[in-house]
């Protein structure tokens, strides 16, 4: 029984090792790492990522991929820049309706691959595509927003003492994990996206709704990745139609580091949170240290997914036998 | 005793071919009954019309009187029919009471009940008499305690038929005993159980009644007490066991020893095994379908490792590690399954036929185009394939002909010993004929066959020697005169 | 109607629309003039940007297609090898060698990705996913993320050079689809890579060894990007570690199954795929004579690819299932 759950949580045991691992060896190395301010900054500059990254994990969960959450998050950001700025919406309509369309425009996705079998990969690569060409017939360059809803916004957060502030985008950040755990462990579409990963011809001979479920997953994808949007613009009061180049791979990055498991049905929404936090760490590290080429980001995330994959194949042989 | 399933006249087609032609079958509340049949018999076919995989063409289907016409299998489980499947259809991701209560879970609001999951899931098994954590992952036990919670799962649903695809053919015998003590439970409570099992042994352990299908027709039921053993074999394979057919087989060619099968084995799966191959012999595999007949020809030609034993030719032991080094040591193998394991479906006849050929020559040495028109073109002719021209892909053939094709790409390679497996399934009686005439043919030339088919006349034919398997284990050598329809017949039905 | 069976025609029957239609529109289109011995015009540029890249990245893509994968990471893959190139001759090798340096290293990851997916039983999108990632990183971390300017006569000839009044890429690009193309028919490799992306556990009973078949096509793969990388830079006579190949994976996607190549492996069209990648460059340069802004242009190809994938798909094929071939049980 106790090997069991070893070998059950051994990834995100691993996941956790690595991030305690990394943040030792940062606060060892470097002066003043190991401060609040450091961990509200990682927060805070990650946000819009981690919640991609818990889209994303759905997804995998349920054996597909996304690969259009970074060119859907750039949409969002141009589309509240310019139907704030250019159209005059109230702010809370624009991100509404930016969410609303992530939604819309994932279960699009999710229905094409579904209905007509054809591999998500590239339904979601030829969708990428799409996003981003919307993204720059909006605005072929970065706008910047000015609204009084995001200045105040700006101000508020939950305040932690010391002077330091959680501001609205990590808050939501920490909403969207939780409501993701919640979802995904505590409702019968959470267990669903599990079933479908798990076996998809099982899942149908036991009765379970595999369109509906999966054309429903690509829908919260969609939305994640319009939430991440949203937070992006909170963060930096500008629409690009370039932001979130290359985010789709730092989100299946995040996951599989988090031990959710490639070919679908195994994983936790919370071992993205650790995944997320793990890649922010490396990069608050590479800022930390000037010397540093920043490429190594892209080298460690590389390597960090391949080790993880590898993992996962050795305890799923394991397992096996 | 009640009814409880009535299916009436099922008839189900696919494209041209008919697999069930009006069956009746009829199940009673409190029974235990056994549908047995050949490959092809429509066994599989009747239940997944039963379980709303499959629409019938014609036909009705009434639970407890009620018609119901079940398109899915969600509508099959709601009029109480559930289904556990040799490869248990369940979710290994997923703890054991999630699976046993997957799409019924009792909720709260939006949010499902975890723990008065575990508590239904528990009291499920305990009916079973089993107790285990239902909280673990179904995938950490063994396929014995899966295919309990399959059965609990329609426990839970309350399902009064309960039908079970061949579940014991990954269990062992303590593991079987124990399923059999919960059918027989479940009888009692008065559940009806359809057994579908290819062990004569466990049909006659468990079972009240018989049910035989053949061709995609109902041969009869009856009760297994009343119903021999051998007269049950003579029904699922159709011939008369009065019959003659006691030609004695192929008279041996006196041929020298060209293989030398030495106890080999593969754990769980097949064996051991001891015979020998002769030169310009044909070798027949007898026995019912899942005795062990392909598991023994894939462990031969290197698909699947042997755990023990070896393969012996002019006194060395010959490498089964890949069918590549199958292949370097003289072996051949035409697989049963066509689609799966024998054709590229398209590319055309000519590259088919070339295949093996060019695979063993290496991606360098090419067989010219010229070289491979004329093997398409002698080989086209010689066997008879009915194809617009070598370059028609293979996929738009008949069965009977992408099986020649099959055939003639192994005789390409002039293999010492060609092994086919099953090479008349599902094609017509002429090219059945023809590849027949074809096997004495390739006899004579001096080369070894192993020839494994579920037609024991076809056996008997041909074959100078057969090894005839029950319940995976080799049952009997039989030789020359001693081969015939009666000796093969009677030595399966042995218990 | 065999004509009509045949792959190669819809996607030429594309190109000759596209190609009226800028007759049309923008008159001058097929004007082409012979100066300082070479050939300039529109219809020589098409070839030459088109051979630089899409039909480059697409011979290897074609390969990796047909035996049922995809190769995600030849665009970081060209972005590796452009640096390498760049670096060697900024560091005084000859043309020759900084080539054959970026060749090496880009064939040497191409067969990373064969490793991680035939021996390893990774996904073939997952393995080339994570080399993506990394041969990004890879190229950042060589050239220090910054732009590698050089000047090298003989490098920037290979991309801006002419042969017999042709640009060497042209003559390269082309040179390399007939020798591919006649190396896959006088050898038995075209037969092996069909037969494993068209069934690979019957190509593996009768004796073909399909992992060395998919190795070889990532690896090859690999050289092509490496290739296009290095005629990138050659082209701007600087290696930018960023922007070389960026998204270019979809352009080799898009060649190859506009070419006919089915993304369920098994037959393939090299000619098909040459048309495709022409048809991909005309479409780029008409978008773009329309004042269709660059960014904006993957839109149309996006949806060029996903129609062709929806008229593959065997659902919409079962609803129009009368003019399709029964394939016979």
């Amino acid at each position: 029984m106790n090997r069991i759950f070893a070998s059950r949580l051994l990834p995100l045991m691993a996941t956790g090792l690595v991030l305690v691992a990394l943040f030792a060896a940062a606060g060892a190395g470097y002066e003043n790492f190991l401060s609040a301010r450091v961990v509200l900054n990682l927060f805070k500059d990650r946000a819009f990522l981690g919640v991609v990254a818990v889209g994303m994990t759905f997804v995998i969960l349920s054996g597909g991929i996304d690969l259009s959450v970074g060119a859907v998050m750039a949409f969002t950001t141009v589309f509240l820049a310019k139907v704030i700025g250019g159209l005059g919406w109230s702010a809370p309509v624009a991100m509404l309706a930016a969410v609303g369309i992530g939604v819309g425009f994932g279960m699009f996705q999710g229905w094409v691959i579904h209905f007509f079998r054809i591999p998500a990969f590239l339904v979601t690569l030829a969708g990428m595509f799409l996003a981003r060409g919307m993204a720059f017939v909006v605005s072929p360059r970065s706008v910047e927003i000015r609204s009084a809803f995001y200045d105040d916004l700006g101000e508020r957060g939950l305040p932690l003492g010391e002077g330091l502030l959680l501001t609205v985008g990590p808050l939501m950040y920490l909403v969207v994990v939780a409501a993701g755990m919640v979802v995904a462990h505590g409702t019968r579409f959470g267990r669903n996206v599990y079933a479908l990963g798990g076996n998809e011809a099982s899942a149908a001979l036991m009765g379970l709704p595999v369109g509906a479920t999966r054309v429903g997953v690509y829908g919260v994808c969609g939305g994640c990745a319009a939430l991440g949007g949203v937070i992006s613009t909170l963060a930096l009061s500008s629409g690009d139609p370039t932001r979130g180049t290359g985010l789709e791979l730092d989100a299946i990055a995040a996951a599989v580091i988090g031990g959710t498991v490639l070919t679908g049905g195994r994983g936790w929404v919370f071992g993205t949170f650790l995944g997320v936090l793990i890649l922010g760490t490396i990069k608050t590290i590479l800022d930390f240290d000037g010397s540093l080429d920043p490429a190594w980001l892209r080298i460690a995330s590389g390597g960090l997914l391949l080790g993880f994959i590898l993992l996962q194949k050795l305890i799923a042989r394991q397992s096996v036998s | 005793m009640s009814e409880l399933l009535h299916a009436e006249g099922i008839v189900k087609r696919f494209g041209s071919f008919t697999a069930l032609k009006g069956v009746t079958f009829r199940l009673r509340a409190g029974e235990i009954h056994a549908l047995m049949g050949e490959n092809g018999a429509g066994k599989s076919t009747l239940i997944k019309v039963l379980t709303g995989v499959h629409e019938a063409d014609g036909g009705t289907v009434t639970v407890a009187g009620r018609g119901i016409r079940a398109a899915s299998p969600r509508e099959a489980e709601a009029a109480g029919i559930s289904t556990v499947y040799q490869e248990v259809n369940l979710l290994p991701n997923l703890s054991v009471a999630e699976n046993i209560l997957m799409g019924r879970q009792p909720m709260r609001g939006p949010f499902i009940r975890h723990g008065e999951v575990r508590r239904r899931a528990r009291a499920a098994l305990a009916r079973l008499g089993l107790e285990v954590d239902v909280g673990a992952l179904l995938g950490t036990f063994p396929v014995a305690v899966q295919q309990m919670t399959a059965i609990a799962r329609a426990l839970d649903q309350e399902a009064r038929v309960l039908i079970l695809d061949e579940p014991t053919s990954s269990l062992d015998a303590r593991e079987s005993e124990e399923l059999f003590a919960v059918m027989r439970r479940l009888r009692d409570e008065g559940m009806g159980i359809v057994f579908v099992s290819h062990f004569l042994d466990q049909i006659y352990a468990v079972s009240d009644r018989i049910t035989v299908l053949r061709d995609g027709s109902l041969v009869g039921t009856w009760e297994a007490a009343g119903l021999p053993r051998l007269e049950l074999v003579s029904h699922m394979i159709g011939k008369e066991v009065t019959a003659g057919g006691g030609d004695g087989g192929v008279v041996s060619g006196g041929g020298a020893e060209a293989f030398r099968v030495e106890g080999l084995e593969r754990k769980g799966t097949v064996g051991p095994l001891t015979f020998s191959v002769m030169a310009g012999e044909a070798t027949g595999l007898a026995g019912l379908l899942g005795s062990g007949r392909t598991e023994t020809a894939r462990m031969l030609f290197g698909i699947d490792a042997a755990t023990g034993g070896r393969v012996v030719a002019g006194g060395e032991t010959v490498d089964l590690g890949s069918p590549r080094a199958a292949m370097a040591a003289g072996l051949a193998f035409c697989s049963e399954d066509r689609k799966v394991e024998g054709i590229i479906p398209s590319l055309s006849v000519r590259e088919n036929i070339v295949l093996a050929m060019q695979a063993s020559r290496g991606v360098l040495r090419r067989v010219p185009r010229a070289e491979q028109e004329a093997l398409a073109a002698k080989f086209i002719a010689a066997l008879n394939i009915r194809t617009r021209g070598p370059e028609t892909p293979i996929g738009t053939l008949s069965g009977g002909n992408q099986q020649k094709c099959l055939l003639a790409r192994w005789m390409a390679m002039q293999p010492r010993l060609l092994i086919l497996d099953e090479p008349t399934r599902g094609i017509d009686v002429g090219a059945k004929a023809e590849i027949e005439a074809l096997c004495g043919e390739l006899r004579r030339a001096g080369m070894s066959i192993l020839f494994i088919s579920a037609e024991l006349e076809e056996v008997v034919r041909n074959c100078s020697r057969v090894v005839v398997l029950r319940d995976r284990r080799q049952a009997a050598v039989l030789d020359g005169p001693a081969i015939s329809l009666r000796t093969i017949m009677e030595t399966v039905a042995a218990s | 109607m065999k004509v009509l069976r045949s792959t190669l025609v819809w996607p030429l029957v594309a190109l000759v629309v596209l190609l009226v239609f800028n007759a049309v529109a923008s008159p001058g289109f097929f004007h082409v003039e012979w100066k300082d011995g070479r050939l300039f015009g529109t219809v020589v540029d098409i070839f030459n940007q088109g051979a630089r890249v899409p039909m480059l990245l697409a011979l290897g893509m074609t390969l990796v297609i047909a035996t049922g994968g995809v190769d995600l990471s030849v665009g970081s893959i060209m972005a590796v090898s452009g640096a390498v190139a760049a670096m060697q001759v900024n560091a005084g090798a000859p043309m020759v060698q900084a080539v054959g340096a970026g060749l090496g290293l880009a064939t040497l990851l191409g067969l990373v990705n064969g490793v991680l997916i035939a021996r390893v039983g990774l996904q073939p999108i997952i393995a080339t996913l994570v080399m993506m990632v990394a041969g990004r990183g890879l190229a950042m971390l060589l050239t220090g993320s910054q732009m590698v300017p050089f000047a090298n006569r003989s490098l920037t000839w290979l991309a801006n050079g002419s042969v017999g009044g042709l640009p060497v890429p042209v003559v390269l690009v082309l040179g390399l689809a007939v020798v591919t193309g006649w190396v896959l028919r006088r050898t038995a490799a075209g037969l092996f890579i069909e037969a494993t992306g068209d069934n690979e556990k019957a190509s593996r009973l009768a004796g073909i060894q399909t992992g060395g078949v998919r190795l070889a096509v990532y690896g090859f793969s690999g050289f092509c990007a490496g290739l296009s990388g290095v005629l990138e830079a050659a082209n701007i006579s600087a290696a930018d570690p960023a922007r070389i190949g960026d998204t270019r994976e979809l352009d080799a996607i898009f060649a190859v199954v506009a070419g006919g190549t089915a993304l369920t492996g098994g037959r393939f069209s090299l000619a098909g795929s040459v048309v495709g990648a022409l048809l991909l460059q005309t479409l780029t340069l008409t978008l773009y004579n329309q004042n269709v802004a660059p960014a904006v242009a993957p839109v149309p190809k996006a949806v060029v690819i996903l129609a062709v994938c929806l008229l593959h798909s065997p659902r919409l094929r079962a609803r129009f299932g009368k003019r399709t071939q029964p394939v016979a049980a």
